[in-house]
């Protein structure tokens, strides 16, 4: 078992590798001359141009180059923002709490509804119930999120006021309320699709045969619907995982409907301003984030499923 | 009122564990069962017999309040008061139940009045919950002990407790299963084909421990199965059942040795037998109506030979042909007699012009002049189409190889069998000889001219899932035709060669029963002219009366067109039908081969003994 997870962490590793050589890459292939796109907004003068070469040895080989940004990048130095001049590595840091609120509290919110409500659909399958929430579910999948992070605002913050419109509050509570409709806009979308993968899931688990034997054999529904969510638990797990790199991309417009100051916004801008070395970073902290997520999944099969623990063992 | 406990067949109304009226199943499309009464008594094991869409699974179901969504009962159950203190269990308030009642009124009666064991095991457990759990789910106090216990009762060691599904194998994995069901004490099991995912030898071992359950608990059993002589020998008393319709009930021994009924009496025909090979074996012409389709009728009018005008125009009333024997025909002594020629209608599929033994398809082979046993003995010939030396096959992860230095001869024009039970290797063997799977070492020589489909093709066991159901059946064929490069006209001729109507070119598989599948799954293995046929378990999953038609058609075939067949089966019956020389494989090894005659009749290996001592006893 050891060896399974030292194996799949070295395939994560190297995964990771191969993404920072095309994150790094990306430098190089954005469009322009690289000393130029460096420099951002200042004046483009000969000098300026050679010092930009100098400091980031742009001479030296690709590789050699690659090596010493991924060193540093290792240690969290990724160099300098173009546009704010600062160390990017402290910069991301500040912004990185916002995200995980918003983000963390979304994937709560989308699991803690969105399970409970497909196991629901799915025992009343067919049912006036399931099809309402099935519906409503559907909706929830197809509208974006940053139309429905709109909507939110123009009802409850504009109409109602039961929300602030934008900042991010101070201390635990305020900031809770905050961050309460980007979490929502965020979570919408999330907890629809968290109810048709569980409906599916469960469906398909309640037509198996050893649930009409533990009937057969007297089991109460409450005992056999726990048989069925063990066995559910397995691709539930897997598809949790898979949604942590659509909540990546959700984040960055909602916080930029909300006006949060979070990793997404410090993405639009960086973007934006082509303001590059702030752009690797970042995408190379959500690769890592999402490698990882990979990662912690594959483990979890190891708690889950027994078929998979023996396998590993062998 | 107590029962003394008697023996069951001595006393026919002790008092009954279960006592069931005018039980109805029906769905949208119509009825399922029509109506049937059944009553259990203590220790008394009743088998239902029926073939595929006899409503005979659909019966238990309703017994136990499992009935699929949209399908719906009628009827009334009543289990009488139980008050046998003899062995401490405690006992029971007599209930009365509507079938038709929902989920709540089923909670005291599954479990601990009736139990369902289902036929697959390797389905019917949870697969991420350990076996020890399993079991003591139905069990509130002093689980651990019952557990143990129960293990012990099924003959299984006390670690399985600790063990997950998937660790065990299918004979172990039903005795667990069967542990799960008892552990709320049931006064009836009922088994649905409880044995039939099994191998032969394991087959034989859950259905003694069974039966050594039900002795000891005193425990009524009712047995779902498609097997005749599965029913004849652990059952008290037969039920037959017909699309839908109860045909015939009694004691096990009237209803083999007299049957009342020409369904019964052609189903236990159509079971090949082990010991001699018949020229043609007997069937019914014809398939199983759906249940909602027959009107006014015997059900199994259209495909008796005894029918007389008055079996079409009412359904015959279940009657008393001797004590506790009846049947539901207006001719019940026809039942004994002999059926006039079972060739000319046993080859035939549903509203067929006429194929049987007659014209079709030249560039055959000829000696037609007496159809039987013209092949079988100088079929032997000197000259092999296909040798295989020391094949060898281990899958990546297992820890035993699946074949572990084969080697087989088939001769041009002769039917060898490959014997075994799951795990023996055979499959394999088929699918290295077929090209799908390529063996470690060891080698394959074809002999003769014949290069890629010419050579070899393959009949697979599933005919449901053989066929492209997006496909008509002439465009299946057509691209098989294609493919050898044969015209597409031929798709009818081809069709007619397999005993269906050239009409059939434009269904669709959904559109044709199991047998009409697999006919048309022999048809595209066909087209090309192949030198050798490989038969993979290509008759095991239809039902007995097809199994026979598709094994005739194969018979058939192979004296008009020459055939050369490698035909795996688990089925030794099978292989003494149609086999000219059989290998019996075990892990994956060749045990014994010979001629099927000295193989089956005088064993001379262990494992070979062990085989035929597991298969119930015939007669």
């Amino acid at each position: 078992m050891i060896i399974f997870v030292l194996r799949r962490a070295g395939a994560t590793l190297l995964l990771l590798l191969a993404l920072s050589l095309l994150v790094f890459a990306m430098l190089y292939l954005a469009p322009g001359d690289i000393a130029r796109n460096l420099l951002g907004t200042r004046n483009v003068t000969p000098e300026a141009l050679a010092q930009i070469r100098a400091r980031y040895h742009l001479d030296d080989p690709f590789l050699q180059q690659y090596w010493r940004w991924l060193t540093h990048a290792v240690t969290g130095d990724f160099g300098t923002s173009i546009r704010t001049g600062r160390p990017i590595g402290p910069l991301m840091l500040e912004k990185t709490g916002i995200t995980a609120a918003t983000a963390g509290l979304a994937f709560l919110l989308s699991v803690l509804v969105g399970i409970p409500t497909g196991i629901v659909t799915a025992v009343r399958r067919g049912r006036w119930l399931d099809r309402v929430l099935v519906t409503v579910s559907v909706i929830g999948v197809s509208a974006p999120g940053f139309a429905v992070g709109l909507l939110l605002l123009y009802v409850f913050a504009l109409g109602l006021g039961w929300f602030p419109i934008y900042g991010t509050g101070e201390g635990f509570f305020d900031s809770l309320w905050h961050l309460a409709l980007p979490a929502v806009a965020l979570a919408l979308g999330l907890g629809a699709f968290v109810v048709k993968l569980t409906r599916a899931a469960v469906i398909r688990e309640l037509d198996q045969d050893y649930v009409t034997f533990a009937r057969g054999r007297g089991l109460s529904e409450s005992a056999t619907l726990r048989i069925v969510l063990r066995n559910a638990a397995i691709p539930i797990v897997t598809s949790l995982g898979l949604m942590v790199a659509y909540l990546f991309g959700g984040t960055v417009l909602i916080e930029v409907t909300f006006a949060l100051p979070g990793l997404g916004s410090l993405m639009e801008e960086s973007v934006l301003f082509k303001d590059i070395p702030v752009v690797q970073a970042l995408t190379l902290a959500v690769a890592f984030v999402v490698s990882v997520t990979a990662f912690l999944v594959d483990l979890s099969y190891l708690l889950i499923d027994p078929r998979v623990r023996a396998r590993t063992v062998r | 009122m107590t029962t003394p406990m008697t023996a069951p067949e001595q006393a026919p109304t002790p008092t009954p564990l279960l006592a069931v009226r005018d039980l109805r199943v029906a769905s949208a499309s119509g009825i399922i069962v029509a109506g049937l009464d059944l009553t259990v008594a203590p220790g008394e094991t009743v088998a239902i017999v029926g073939e595929s869409g006899s409503g005979k699974s659909m019966t238990v179901k309703a017994l136990t309040g499992l009935l699929p969504e949209g399908v719906h009962a009628g009827g009334r159950m009543e289990l009488p008061t139980r008050t046998d203190a003899s062995d401490g269990r405690k006992g029971r308030p007599g209930r009365e139940i509507d079938l038709a009642a929902p989920g709540a009124v089923w909670r005291d009666v599954r479990g601990s009045r009736i139990a369902l064991l289902l036929q697959d095991p390797f389905t019917s457990l949870s697969p991420v919950h350990r076996c020890g759990d399993q079991i003591g789910w139905a069990i509130s106090e002093g689980r651990a002990e019952r557990v143990a216990r129960l293990l012990a009762e099924v003959g299984l060691p006390a670690e399985v407790a600790d063990k997950y599904p998937f660790q065990l194998s299918g004979g172990m994995r039903q005795r667990v299963a069967i542990a799960a069901g008892l552990a709320a004490d049931p006064d009836l099991l009922i088994a649905d084909e409880p044995t039939t995912a099994l191998d032969v030898t394991t087959q034989h071992e859950v259905l003694e421990l069974i039966a050594r359950l039900q002795r000891e608990r005193d425990m009524g059993l009712i047995l779902i199965t498609h097997d005749l002589r599965l029913a004849r020998s652990r059952a008290d008393r037969i039920m037959v059942m017909y699309a839908g319709r109860l045909v015939e009930e009694g004691p096990t021994a009237r209803v083999m040795d007299a049957p009342a009924h020409p369904y019964t009496a052609r189903l236990a025909a159509c079971d090949p037998p082990l010991t001699h090979r018949l020229a043609v074996l007997p069937t019914i012409p014809g398939s199983v109506p759906r249940p909602w389709s027959v009107d006014a009728e015997c059900a199994f009018a259209a495909r008796c030979a005894f029918a007389v005008d008055a079996c079409r125009t009412a359904e015959p009333e279940l009657a008393e042909v001797a004590e506790g024997h009846r049947a539901a025909c207006l001719r019940p002594e026809t039942a004994g007699l002999p059926v006039a020629s079972p060739e000319g209608a046993g080859d035939l599929a549903p509203g067929t012009g006429s194929v049987g033994g007659g014209s079709a398809e030249g560039g055959s082979a000829g000696g037609s002049a007496s159809p039987l046993l013209t092949v079988e003995g100088q079929g032997v010939s000197a000259s092999p189409l296909l040798t295989a030396e020391g094949l060898a096959k281990r899958f990546p992860g297992s820890a035993v190889p699946a074949l572990d230095g084969v080697d087989l001869e088939i001769a041009a024009g002769e039917t060898v069998a490959v014997v075994g039970e799951s795990g023996s290797g055979k499959t394999t063997l088929a699918r290295c000889v077929v090209g799908l799977e390529r063996p470690d070492s060891g080698r394959i020589v074809f002999h003769g001219a014949a290069t890629g489909a010419r050579r070899v093709q393959i009949v697979f066991q599933d005919p449901y899932s053989a066929l492209n159901p997006g496909l008509t059946i002439g465009t299946s064929l057509s691209e098989a035709l294609r493919a050898a490069g044969r015209p597409k006209s031929e798709v009818g001729e081809l069709l007619e060669l397999v005993g269906l109507p050239a009409a059939y070119a434009r269904r669709r598989p959904r559109a044709l029963s199991g047998g009409e599948r697999q006919r048309v799954a022999i048809a595209r293995a066909l087209a090309p002219r192949a030198g050798l046929l490989v038969c993979d378990e290509s008759v095991s999953a239809l039902d007995v009366s097809v199994q026979a038609q598709v094994l005739n058609l194969l018979a058939d075939l192979r004296r008009r067109l020459g055939l050369t067949l490698l035909f795996i089966t688990h089925d030794l019956a099978v292989a003494r039908q149609i086999a000219d020389r059989v290998y019996v494989m075990h892990h994956g090894r060749v045990v014994e081969t010979g001629p099927v005659d000295s193989v089956l009749g005088a064993p001379a290996h262990e494992y070979t003994q062990r085989l035929l001592a597991s298969i119930p006893a015939a007669d």
